[in-house]
């Protein structure tokens, strides 16, 4: 039984890592309704200039302080220089154009700060709580802990201000928001700016686990997006159920699920996100689309 | 959507690529036979493409993009070396070294074209280097129809040297994985024949080529395998195999990885308080670099096996052959960190090349399979003591002897005799 | 997608002029590409052998994204299973070469038509999530079935040598065999979208439920689409293999299906010279990037793919498009 519990707690702090990047994933769809497949590599940029700020000296939490800021301007920026003249394109471009900040992202990554592993400070102590043969270490729960705080502060932004009125207005229709008033562009350019500095908060606390190195994320981008997909991709609070349930799913399956073996683990989240898409399309916590011919 | 004007967009498509494919056409012309030279007199009939009383030209693929491009540091150390030799002892017996790197992004379709293009439109001598198995595998082909020398391939795969009759134009460099593997499972037998063993391995011939070395040897002894994980390069982290490891309680975990889940693992190993197994790590993911982000300290007493000396190793700060390739990186590629074993390993390999070529008899490329054929005791550039190059024209492995070695404080600590897998295979 | 990807203006310069020149335009190309083979160097020809393996894959694509408006980041995977289904004939059973291509088409027919009933469902970017994540399971798959696949050594193939009465050398014999093929899928593409398969699928396209009103049978048309992308995908995979001699894991990985996706629409959604503009830009660019920049080749070649969506949102083919009516109108300003 205590392995067994052990086994969950290490899916959760699993699951913790993915739910940090789909609650990016959620925040840039909510406010533009696309999905940004770019989302891992912006996340992992913003983790390599923390670990700059940190190797140059500069205490960790100021480093984490610039690195925030940093990230939301450059998420701002990159609305408005590479979004912006694609804007009420098809789906399609926009796609296109993530992909194509996906490859350009990586390797810029890699030119600047090369493909060699980097270690990068955990902000949380060593160590574990421990009863009945359990442990609970003390950085998972950390994890657990921030990634509940930003789903927490997103619930809020979402529920509780105008913003969150406003963002509502613009993802489900541009044009009737701008006619009401609504800077359709500063909400689109917010947008950006905030998933960038949600991808920039899971990036350091998954670097501590995974290492810092320009193909950290991509690993973790297809989980993340099961997770979004589970927990339907408008709603924060499902973003962070589903990382937690695909995390928790897929320890457990390659523990007890000898036939999946390591080998083919990563057809959890694709059976995740197949099965949720063909059975209930808006996810676990989301809201289902009306569709207007 | 208009029809009509679809239909005069295409005309003009069409037209355009006809022009420019006429274009390409009337000035591209055969031009590739032309190229092909052959030796005179004791050499007569041998192809001496890319090779001239002056100059030779080499060509190495590499990733330089796409997940693997880590490997893409090893060209700047070869470079380094041709650069070296060229500059200041006026090339390889007066040829002056002529390097072009191509990145194929680890694709194999892509190697194939590269490879076309080094040979067909370069004409370089010799493809020194292609880097790892697949994309090689996909290039031995196309070498050895084209009777074109692939040597030294960076890769532990057993292929290479497996059939010098069916493939006689490709030849690799390094210790086999296998063989790697066979000389953990010697050192087990002898220094814990009782042990049970955890195995993580990469899904791929790489993997498991080393494990099935291993589990070859240990047969019939009291040594065995309790448990085995596997993962993909694709996964994110490998911590639920570390796991599942754990509960193994095996004594032994042979780390069979590549540098990124190497250093998942050694942390993972040093978090779990609970199990200390003797991890064994591969030579792949053995560099201090690799070491580093989990801290010294947490990796004491590891073990792994070596061929090469560390550059990041202190114990050959005063070795001559380790002085001069940091000072000469430092000089024809400024900006380099000379500890990083990319470059070394690059560095190694083209002191290797250099050899082969200082002992062509014929300057063709016959004469130099045959050089790369006919090592006898060959020492190139900071290969380990008692380690050679040595070959025969039926045995295509130039290194099969690999050194013990654990890690102690910051460095590893070389222990019992180097093992030759050759004599004890 | 319920906008056209190709918004045209219609243009005076079409009509009974540009018939006759059409004619003369096509007759220009295939006379240039019938004797590409003999005027240029073989590593070129090898190239252009690529860039039709490639343009056929396209054209699947192509009907599926621009025709059909479904969003694919998984069409290497049948580009992968069409040359394993043809590696795998080749080397295990020995079946001659030819064979293994329309044993291919079916192959990928099948699957794709079994992939197109699940997806049925989705669309848009929900298609390309679960796309995608096919293409990443696929390379653990084709490793965990080693015994007929090789594993992740892949297998290793003879090339096919061209019959000794052509006297053609095996770069002229396959790029010619690439060519017919290519030239055959591609009429077979033209006639469906003149049928009334095409006219179904571009109302699907254009407004879904509207469609459906009018009585267009939206799954079987959806699910025919994907078939027949798989099918001119595992004919572009069995020419792969012919050419290539060799499949492995590593050389479809969702890298690939990546480069496709973006190959079509750099090329031109919906037009008829997209599939081929893309196929050139999938085997040249790559490397055109490492020239400009050796050390990070992808920074060039995605900040090319993102130029490309400015400054031709309409792809290449519509770039193309534009210049020429721009050309055309200078002329009659004279």
């Amino acid at each position: 039984m205590a392995g067994f519990v052990q086994q969950v707690i290490e899916g959760l702090g699993t699951g913790a890592i993915y739910a940090g990047l789909a609650l990016a994933l959620v925040l840039i769809y909510r406010f533009t309704g696309i999905v940004n497949f770019a989302q891992g590599e912006l996340a992992m940029f913003s983790t390599f200039i923390a670990w700059q700020f940190v190797h140059a000296g500069v205490p960790f939490w100021a480093a984490l302080a610039l690195t925030l800021a940093i990230s939301f301007a450059g998420g701002m920026l990159i609305e408005r220089v590479l979004i912006r003249p694609v804007e009420g394109a098809p789906e399609l471009t926009l796609v296109i154009v993530t992909l194509g900040l996906f490859l350009l992202v990586n390797a810029a990554a890699g030119w600047i700060w090369s493909f060699l592993i980097k270690d990068f400070p955990s902000p949380f102590p060593g160590g574990a709580l421990r009863a009945g043969g359990v442990a609970l270490g003390y950085s998972t729960l950390g994890v657990l802990g921030v990634v509940a705080a930003v789903m927490g502060l997103l619930y809020l932004l979402f529920r509780y201000t105008r913003i969150g009125l406003a963002m509502r207005a613009v993802a489900s229709n541009p044009e009737s928001a701008r006619l009401s008033g609504i800077g359709v562009s500063r909400m689109l350019a917010l947008g950006w700016g905030l998933a960038a500095l949600v991808g920039a908060v899971s990036g350091v606390l998954v670097a501590p686990v995974l290492f810092l190195e320009p193909n950290m994320m991509g690993g973790v981008l297809i989980y993340a997006f099961a997770a979004a997909t589970l927990g339907g991709f408008d709603s924060p609070v499902g973003a962070v159920a589903g990382g937690l349930i695909v995390g928790v799913a897929e320890t457990l399956a390659g523990a007890y699920v000898h036939a999946i073996g390591s080998d083919l683990k990563v057809g959890v989240p694709l059976a995740v996100i197949i099965i949720v898409l063909l059975f209930r399309p808006q996810g676990l916590f989301g809201h289902a689309a009306v569709e207007r011919a | 959507m208009s029809d009509k004007t679809l239909r005069a967009t295409t005309i003009r498509c069409t037209a355009a690529a006809a022009a420019l494919l006429l274009a390409a056409t009337a000035c591209g012309g055969r031009g590739a036979d032309g190229a092909a030279t052959s030796a005179e007199g004791a050499c007569k009939g041998q192809q001496t493409t890319g090779i001239t009383a002056k100059s030779i030209k080499l060509g190495g693929i590499y990733p330089l993009s796409g997940p693997t491009s880590a490997y893409g540091q090893i060209p700047k150390g070869v470079k380094a070396y041709f650069d070296y030799v060229n500059a200041e002892k006026g090339g390889v017996n007066g040829r002056r070294i002529d390097f072009t790197v191509r990145d194929d992004g680890y694709q194999p379709p892509k190697s194939v074209e590269e490879a076309r293009r080094l040979v067909e439109e370069q004409h370089v001598f010799a493809l020194f280097q292609t880097l790892g198995t697949p994309t090689s595998a996909a290039v031995m082909q196309y070498a050895n129809q084209q009777k074109v020398p692939q040597v030294f391939v960076s890769s532990g795969a057993s292929k290479w040297g497996a059939d010098p009759v069916k493939h006689p134009w490709t030849i690799g460099w390094q210790p086999s994985y296998s063989s790697e593997g066979r000389v953990y499972a010697q050192y087990l037998k002898k220094d814990k024949p009782q042990a049970k063993v955890a195995i993580l391995y990469q899904n791929d011939d790489f993997g498991k080529d080393l494990r099935s070395g291993f589990t070859d040897e240990i047969k019939g002894s009291g040594v065995t395998v309790v448990a085995e994980q596997s993962y993909e390069v694709t996964d994110p982290s490998i911590d639920p195999q570390m796991r599942l490891l754990a509960g193994s309680k095996a004594d032994v975990l042979l780390d069979i990885t590549t540098p990124k889940f190497g250093t998942q693992a050694l942390a993972a190993d040093a978090n779990n308080t609970g199990w200390n197994p003797v991890h064994i790590i591969n030579n792949v993911a053995s560099s201090a670099t690799v070491l580093k982000p989990v801290g010294f300290d947490r990796v004491q007493n590891i073990v792994s096996a070596a061929f090469l000396k560390d550059p990041s190793d202190p114990q050959w700060g005063g070795d001559a052959e380790m002085r001069l390739y940091k000072d000469k990186l430092g000089k024809y590629a400024p900006g380099l960190d000379s500890s990083n074993a990319f470059y070394s390993l690059g560095w190694a390999s083209a002191s290797a090349m250099d050899k082969a070529l200082g002992a062509l008899k014929c300057p063709t490329r016959e004469g130099l399979m045959e050089a790369v054929r006919d090592l006898k005791d060959v020492h190139s550039d900071l290969l380990l003591p008692g380690i050679a190059m040595n070959t025969t024209p039926q045995d295509g492995y130039p290194l099969e002897t690999l050194q013990l070695q654990r890690f102690k404080g910051e460095r590893w600590n070389l222990f019992g005799e180097a093992i030759d897998t050759r004599k004890a295979g | 997608m319920s906008s056209t990807p190709l918004s045209l203006k219609s243009s005076p310069a079409s009509g009974g002029l540009a018939r006759h020149w059409r004619w003369a335009a096509l007759a220009l190309l295939t006379a240039a590409a019938c004797a590409a083979p003999f005027q240029l160097a073989p590593f070129r020809v090898f190239q252009l052998t690529m860039v039709l393996v490639y343009a056929m894959a396209l054209l699947g694509l192509n009907l599926l994204v621009g025709h059909a408006g479904q969003i694919s980041l998984g069409h290497g995977c049948f580009f992968a299973l069409g040359s394993y289904a043809a590696a795998i004939m080749m080397d295990r059973w020995d079946v001659p070469y030819l064979l293994t291509l329309p044993a291919a088409m079916a192959v990928t027919f099948v699957l794709g038509f079994a992939l197109g009933v699940p997806t049925l469902r989705l669309r848009g970017l929900y298609l390309a999530l679960v796309t995608m994540t096919i293409a990443i399971f696929l390379v653990p798959l084709l490793k965990r079935f080693g015994s007929l696949t090789g594993g992740s050594m892949g297998l290793t193939l003879a090339h096919p040598e061209p019959p000794a009465w052509t006297g053609l050398a095996r770069d002229q014999w396959l790029y010619l065999l690439a060519l017919a093929i290519a030239a055959a899928c591609g009429l077979v593409a033209w006639s469906l979208l003149r049928s009334r398969v095409g006219r179904a699928l571009h109302a699907l396209r254009d407004n879904e439920s509207a469609a459906e009103v009018m009585g267009v049978r939206l799954a079987r048309y959806k699910t025919l689409a994907f078939a027949w992308s798989a099918m001119f995908a595992g004919a572009a995979g069995a020419v792969n293999t012919w050419v290539i001699a060799f499949v492995s894991p590593d050389s479809f990985t969702v890298n690939l299906s990546i480069m496709l996706l973006a190959g079509i629409v750099v090329g031109g959604l919906g037009s008829t010279a997209g599939p081929l503009l893309g196929g050139a830009f999938v085997m040249f660019v790559p490397t055109f990037s490492q020239g400009l920049n050796e050390a990070a080749p992808n920074v060039v070649f995605g900040v090319l793919i993102i130029a490309v969506m400015y400054l031709a949102p309409t792809g290449l083919a519509g770039l193309a498009g534009r210049a020429g009516r721009f050309a055309a109108h200078i002329q009659r300003k004279k």
